[in-house]
């Protein structure tokens, strides 16, 4: 402990009434009120651990993964519906407070292993990809299947909106991203190099569309140009499969996790 | 599988592909014009697209290493 002498207005007196710690100081200020946290929400639907969550850029859906296999896009706000994707190849919508099988989806000849949710604010619409090479564009409300795109050739691990909602991009085992227009109802791009051999297992757009991010098995992160079908960049830095891929909701940077157990900021 | 069990797949998959065929199409050459025409108009706020500049970005803070 350091000392010193007494300055010219300190007298022994003052000194012994110095404060201590930030609680002496604070004291004057007002307490703060009742502080009261309560669950507001319990999201059943899981069969086995939750493993991850988070949050979506709406600040209002909930994504999250367990042990039981299953994905689940949760509403955490009003509706309570969460929807889920499932190896017995089915998608379904449930209602959270009664558990109750809401919607169906049945199309899937095999594993859906991802999907993702329309954009707009009153997204009624979800796609969703599988091991039986297909990705398909689902109506939430009708559980009909409106579109169906089968041109990979192999599982499809990843699909992701575009950020207008008009298209999609899926990552598969078979190499390739693809581009998948809504409207046009086709594939209009195809992201490929005979050098990649490696499945894709996530992907995910930059905020204006304009790149797509994609993580390989071969531990490598391409950055493909969406509209010229060219490879920007190649990201090497992880030590095994890069797993999934996500850009921050503000587009400034993306977060890559992988079986090397670390995750990696890039911006 | 059953004959029966088989058929209702089979007439299930003929009701979902004759829906699939109704939807409305555009031309490849328009979506895809609208496509870009949506990169272009965002570009200017795509971070990642444009270099921002490195006092704005935290990530991109620069820091000096001194080896020994």
């Amino acid at each position: 402990m350091a000392t010193e002498g007494l300055h010219e207005n300190e007298t022994l007196a003052s000194l012994k009434s110095e404060a201590e710690s930030l609680h002496q100081v604070a004291e004057r200020v007002e307490a703060l009120g009742q502080f009261v946290m309560k669950t507001r929400r319990t999201l059943k639907g899981h069969g086995n651990k939750v493993l991850c969550m988070d949050w979506c850029k709406d600040k209002r859906r909930i994504v999250s993964s367990s042990q039981d296999g299953k994905v689940i896009v949760w509403d955490s706000f009003t509706t309570n519906k969460i929807l889920t994707a499932s190896g017995d190849g089915t998608c379904a919508l449930w209602d959270v407070e009664s558990g109750q099988l809401l919607q169906s989806f049945h199309g899937h000849g095999a594993d859906v292993l991802c999907l993702d949710l329309a954009p707009s604010e009153t997204g009624n619409t979800f796609v969703s990809g599988g091991c039986d090479k297909k990705a398909m564009v689902w109506d939430m409300r009708s559980g009909q299947c409106v579109q169906a795109f089968e041109t990979h050739e192999s599982d499809i691990n990843s699909v992701r909106y575009y950020p207008s909602g008009d298209a999609f991009a899926s990552g598969s085992d078979d190499a390739t991203c693809r581009l998948y227009d809504l409207r046009a109802d086709r594939e209009v791009a195809i992201y490929s190099k005979e050098s990649i051999i490696f499945g894709a297992s996530s992907v995910d757009f930059s905020l204006s569309g304009r790149l797509l991010f994609a993580g390989y098995n071969d531990y490598t992160i391409n950055v493909w140009d969406v509209l010229k079908g060219s490879r920007v960049s190649i990201l090497f830095g992880h030590e095994n499969r890069v797993s999934t891929l996500r850009v921050s909701p503000d587009g400034t940077a993306f977060c890559s996790g992988s079986w090397d157990h670390t995750l990696r900021v890039w911006a | 599988m059953s004959s029966r069990a088989s058929k209702s797949a089979l007439q299930r998959l003929v009701e979902q592909l004759k829906l699939q065929v109704g939807v409305e199409r555009i031309k490849v050459s328009q979506a895809a014009a609208e496509l870009q025409q949506y990169c272009m108009q965002n570009a200017w706020k795509d971070a990642l697209l444009v270099s921002v500049p490195a006092g704005s970005n935290p990530l991109l803070e620069s820091r000096s290493c001194a080896l020994p």
